[in-house]
């Protein structure tokens, strides 16, 4: 276990070393932080000073060494925009966007599992051939397509009259096809609730909750196809091995062969896979931000890349690196404990 | 009336551009505490014929026709529900590997115990209990430890004695073995062999055991079944089909054994391979390969006929048994 | 009639590729879409009503107009007009256009260095195949959209807004193409690892071949069927990456849209009504992906390759 552990986190320093020097050598090459303290009426040697006072003309292994050792403390520097340290800015952001993370990774847990299980299980049913049959176009659907979609839906409104109004066919078609909208579609509503520090949460109000669906529900489609076609695929695979049929042949319920024997072999890869697509949807929340102009991390990146706000780029580049190796260091040592064939030794027994 | 008779059993394979069939109408019966082999090459119809007894042929494969009697109670028209109740109750089975047999993920206790629990209304500790004791009867070291380890804890040959313990949970009637020893070290086959034969003569239960190993059979069997291409081509008393088999292919497959021949001498081999399903050749399916065939051998499966104790379906015996009887009736 | 007498054309009918995509309806619909926007995209200027590029023929007055068939169309605008006045039909054409050659652009890009990394990582193995694939590794766990997003941003930020505009395309095919490229690598090393050990490699190496002979003439060709699936596939990713990346403002200017930035572009109007701006090329982009992607289903299916899983 312990050997098993120091691997894995010894990994991830390597890679959180490696994202910090591409961290560095963007702010090395991309800002200039002196343009942005001082105006143009600053004189040659008085700039000159300046410079040799704040160390950039240090060889660069002291510079980087300086930055790193800010980092690790947690100083990543002053946002030019918001003139305040970015770490701040990143705190005041996050909570934002891991609770539009955690809105879609419920919605994925809560669909993925039955409906890849069903269609597993039932792989000529309608049912099934529907769902799979969604999910190849789901995941040809960009995700600010879907969140676009869904504005138009249940934000706006859709007002169908293709059919005759005079008819009660017509009409009854007409309205079913219309939508009323007015979903919110805009950031996260006033009704939020302070829980701790900068967290302020959506969870706990009408409004915080309304706010989250079409935001959670986009960010969601994405992930929902691919998770529906694993889970199915890597069902369909267990379904065929011999330890499941002689569950069955020991006289077992179908539902304990289906949701212990086999499920429990089919999540084990689903939780591996899982864990790296939940990283992932980050990268997503930034198109997601986008187009509810939700205030999270996502759409602050964004804003700081219009402004050139290079220490908060930098500084969304070391948090967002964290916390993909976090995730996958805790998935790895979830799949360890849960997996009895790994040995925890690193390799599979 | 037997323990378990079959009757013309036809197992088909659904697959595109129409059905493959598997079982070509097949009949044996198996008595309490009888020990019955199935013997044929891979590919024979051997392990569908096992599985069918249960209903539990994989996908795609079904049932189309022909009853499964056990005390007098068809298996082949029993609800998945009635089934249940016999699976691993009444009717045990053992599989061929025993590393891919138990469920990776979850440790033998719990295995163990969920086949108790499935059967009898009984409290997981007492279902605990019942697993230690026939643990303790395949005579595994420290079984108490076992009971929460998970499979690939144990070596091959300790996984195949936790099968059998599973097996003998619930004191079934019947123990179907496909297999059993293939997956294992040749020097443990023997042992399990052994220990699943002192078994099933302990508690009186009957065992069919599936096999392509002849010396297997031979010791372990009173009766044997052969099964070429989806039909039983030969069945009866072992000991007299070992010594005097009267099928051609049978006499190949005992020709064919090493302990058979001279040191030195070439091993026998019968030419050819077993047809596929796909194309099965009319008649008799044997005649492709068989020395003994004639124009008769491809028209018409032949029909069994009677020699001393062993049914044969192969017309090269039923003419021979004709020739006789009519010498017979010349000489009186 | 022996096999050499045959020409390609004879083969390829008597494949079996060209006998299970004969009886694939789905397949063949896939294809026939396919073809056709493609072929559109490429005689856009034979095909479109008007040039969007061409400022002159812009007129603010025909801003916003809807479709035809929908109050206040204007049929010499069949598809209606963006919020500059730009024909929409014409728009579409040339951003399908756009968004084609950036998608095949990346995908050569990242075929090119997939292979040639691919191949020297599962050729070599060592620590330069550890080197590589932990690069890769990181950059998956990174996701390429991610990657895509930083290094267009860094792009940007040092080429500034105007200079960016102009070469966008070629940064874009050079930003998706860089940050895919993991994802062929792995797929090409995988199918090397097994070629490694057959027969014929080491008969080529009795023979005294040199390494870069048997990487690329002996193994590359028998690791192309996985190959040619993934990027199938992968064509598909670039088009959505392009899209992504223009949507966020990172990718081709208004001034020569691909249907990202077209998109984009009709988002701003969507609460004003003028939803046809925006999701009539989403719809377009959609199609064009999913016809590729069902191609690619169907590709992984016959030629069934030992695909890097995960």
């Amino acid at each position: 276990m312990l050997a098993f552990l120091v691997q894995r986190i010894s990994q991830a320093v390597l890679v959180m070393f490696v994202i910090s020097v591409i961290a560095f050598a963007i702010q090395d090459g991309l800002g200039d932080p002196l343009q942005q303290m001082v105006g143009m009426s600053v004189s040659q040697d008085e700039r000159e000073a300046i410079r040799e006072e704040m160390g950039l003309n240090d060889p660069l292994v002291v510079q980087y060494v300086r930055f790193a050792g800010n980092a690790l403390q947690g100083d990543l520097g002053i946002s030019y925009f918001y003139g305040k340290p970015t770490m701040d800015v990143i705190l005041e952001h996050l909570p934002a966007t891991l609770e539009l993370v955690i809105g879609a990774s419920l919605i994925i847990v809560i669909f993925s599992v039955p409906i890849g299980v069903f269609a597993a299980i039932r792989p000529q049913a309608w049912l099934s051939k529907f769902f799979m049959g969604v999910s190849t176009v789901g995941i040809s659907i960009p995700v600010f397509l879907t969140a676009i979609v869904l504005i138009q839906i249940f934000s706006i409104g859709v007002t169908v009259d293709w059919f005759p109004q005079d008819a009660g066919w017509g009409q009854w078609l007409n309205a079913a096809l219309s939508t009323e909208g007015g979903l919110p579609s805009y950031g996260r509503g006033d009704d939020l609730t302070p829980l701790f520090g900068t967290w302020e949460s959506g969870f706990f109000s009408q409004g915080g909750i309304l706010h989250l669906i079409l935001p959670s529900v986009s960010l969601a489609s994405i992930m929902l196809p691919l998770f529906i076609r694993l889970i199915r695929a890597e069902m369909m695979e267990v379904l065929q091995s011999d330890y499941i049929r002689y569950a069955r042949a020991k006289g077992l319920s179908s539902s304990r062969v289906y949701f212990l024997h086999a499920l429990k072999n089919t999540m084990l890869p689903v939780i591996t896979v899982g864990g790296v697509q939940i990283g992932i949807m980050v990268a997503y929340t930034i198109l997601t931000e986008t187009v509810f102009q939700w205030p999270g991390v996502g759409l602050m990146f964004l804003e700081a890349i219009t402004r050139s706000d290079i220490p908060l780029i930098v500084a969304y580049l070391m948090v967002v690196g964290l916390i993909f190796v976090i995730t996958n260091t805790v998935v790895d040592l979830i799949y360890g404990l849960v997996n009895p064939t790994v040995k925890l030794t690193g390799k599979k027994a | 009336m037997p323990l378990l008779e079959v009757n013309d059993l036809v197992a088909r394979f659904a697959v595109r551009g129409g059905d493959l069939t598997a079982l070509r109408g097949i009949s044996f019966s198996l008595d309490k505490g009888e020990r019955l082999g199935l013997v044929g090459e891979s590919g024979a119809g051997k392990s569908v014929a096992a599985f069918s007894i249960l209903n539990l042929i994989a996908r795609p494969g079904f049932i189309a026709s022909g009853q499964i009697l056990f005390e007098g109670k068809d298996l082949a028209a029993m609800s998945e529900r009635e089934l249940r109740k016999i699976r691993g109750n009444r009717i045990a089975m053992i599989f061929q590997d025993p590393m891919m047999t138990l469920n990776p993920v979850l440790t033998i206790g719990t295995q163990m115990v969920e086949a108790l629990k499935a059967h009898r209304r009984i409290s997981t500790r007492a279902a605990r209990d019942i697993a230690l004791t026939k643990l303790r009867k395949v005579q595994i070291p420290s079984p108490d430890k076992r009971l929460d380890q998970y499979p690939h804890e144990l070596s091959g040959g300790m996984r195949q004695r936790v099968i059998i313990a599973i097996a003998l949970l619930l004191d079934p009637e019947i123990i179907i073995a496909d297999e059993p020893t293939t997956a294992l070290d040749v020097t443990i086959q023997a042992e399990i062999m052994a220990l699943l034969l002192e078994l099933c003569e302990q508690d009186n239960v009957a065992l069919m055991l599936i096999t392509h190993d002849l010396g297997v059979v031979s010791q372990v069997t009173q009766r044997m079944l052969v099964m070429y291409s989806g039909r039983i081509i030969e069945q009866g008393p072992t000991r007299e089909i070992i010594n005097d088999a009267q099928h051609p292919y049978t006499q190949g497959l005992i020709n064919a054994l090493p302990q058979m021949g001279e040191p030195g001498e070439r091993l026998f081999q019968i030419p050819g391979s077993m047809p596929s399903l796909k194309n099965v050749p009319t008649g008799c399916p044997f005649h492709p390969r068989c020395a003994f065939a004639t124009d008769q051998c491809t028209r018409l499966m032949p029909e069994y006929v009677r020699s001393g104790n062993v049914d044969v379906a192969c017309y090269e015996v039923s003419n021979l048994i004709e020739q006789e009887k009519r010498m017979q009736e010349v000489e009186s | 009639m022996t096999t050499a007498t045959l020409s390609r054309w004879d083969r390829f009918r008597e494949s079996f590729l060209w006998y299970s995509f004969k009886r694939d309806k789905v397949a063949i619909a896939s294809f026939i879409v396919l073809v056709s926007m493609v072929l559109a995209a490429i005689f856009a200027p034979l095909l479109a009503p008007a040039d969007p590029y061409d400022l002159a023929q812009i007129n603010i007055m025909n801003s916003e107009l809807p479709p035809v068939g929908l109050d206040g169309s204007d049929p010499a605008f069949p598809l209606g007009t963006d919020a500059q006045g730009r024909d929409l039909l014409s728009t579409i054409l040339y951003g399908t256009r756009v968004s084609l050659l950036i998608g095949f652009g990346a995908v050569v890009l990242q075929a090119a260095l997939g292979i040639l990394f691919g191949l020297l990582a599962g050729y070599l193995g060592g620590r330069v195949d550890s080197i590589l694939m932990r690069i890769a590794d990181v950059q998956l766990s990174f996701s390429t959209l991610m990657v895509a997003i930083i290094v267009g941003a860094v792009f940007k930020a040092s080429f500034g807004n105007l200079m960016f505009g102009e070469i966008a395309i070629y940064m874009l095919i050079f930003i998706i193409g860089v940050s895919e490229w993991p994802q062929i690598a792995r797929t090409v090393r995988a199918s090397v690892l097994a070629e490694k050990k057959k027969e014929y490699v080491d008969a080529a190496k009795v023979m005294g071949f040199r390494t870069r002979r048997i990487m690329f003439r002996h193994i590359l060709p028998n690791t192309l069927s996985p190959i040619f699936v993934i990027a199938t596939v992968q064509i598909a990713n670039a088009i959505i990456s392009e899209a992504a990346l223009s949507f966020l403002g990172l990718g081709m200017p208004e001034t020569q849209p691909s249907l990202g930035s077209l998109i984009k572009s009709g988002f701003d109007y969507i609460q004003s009504g003028s939803w046809w701006i925006t999701l009539i090329p989403g719809l377009v982009l959609v199609v064009l992906v999913l016809v590729i992607n069902l191609l690619g289903d169907w590709l992984r299916d016959v030629m069934n390759p030992r695909l890097y899983k995960g």
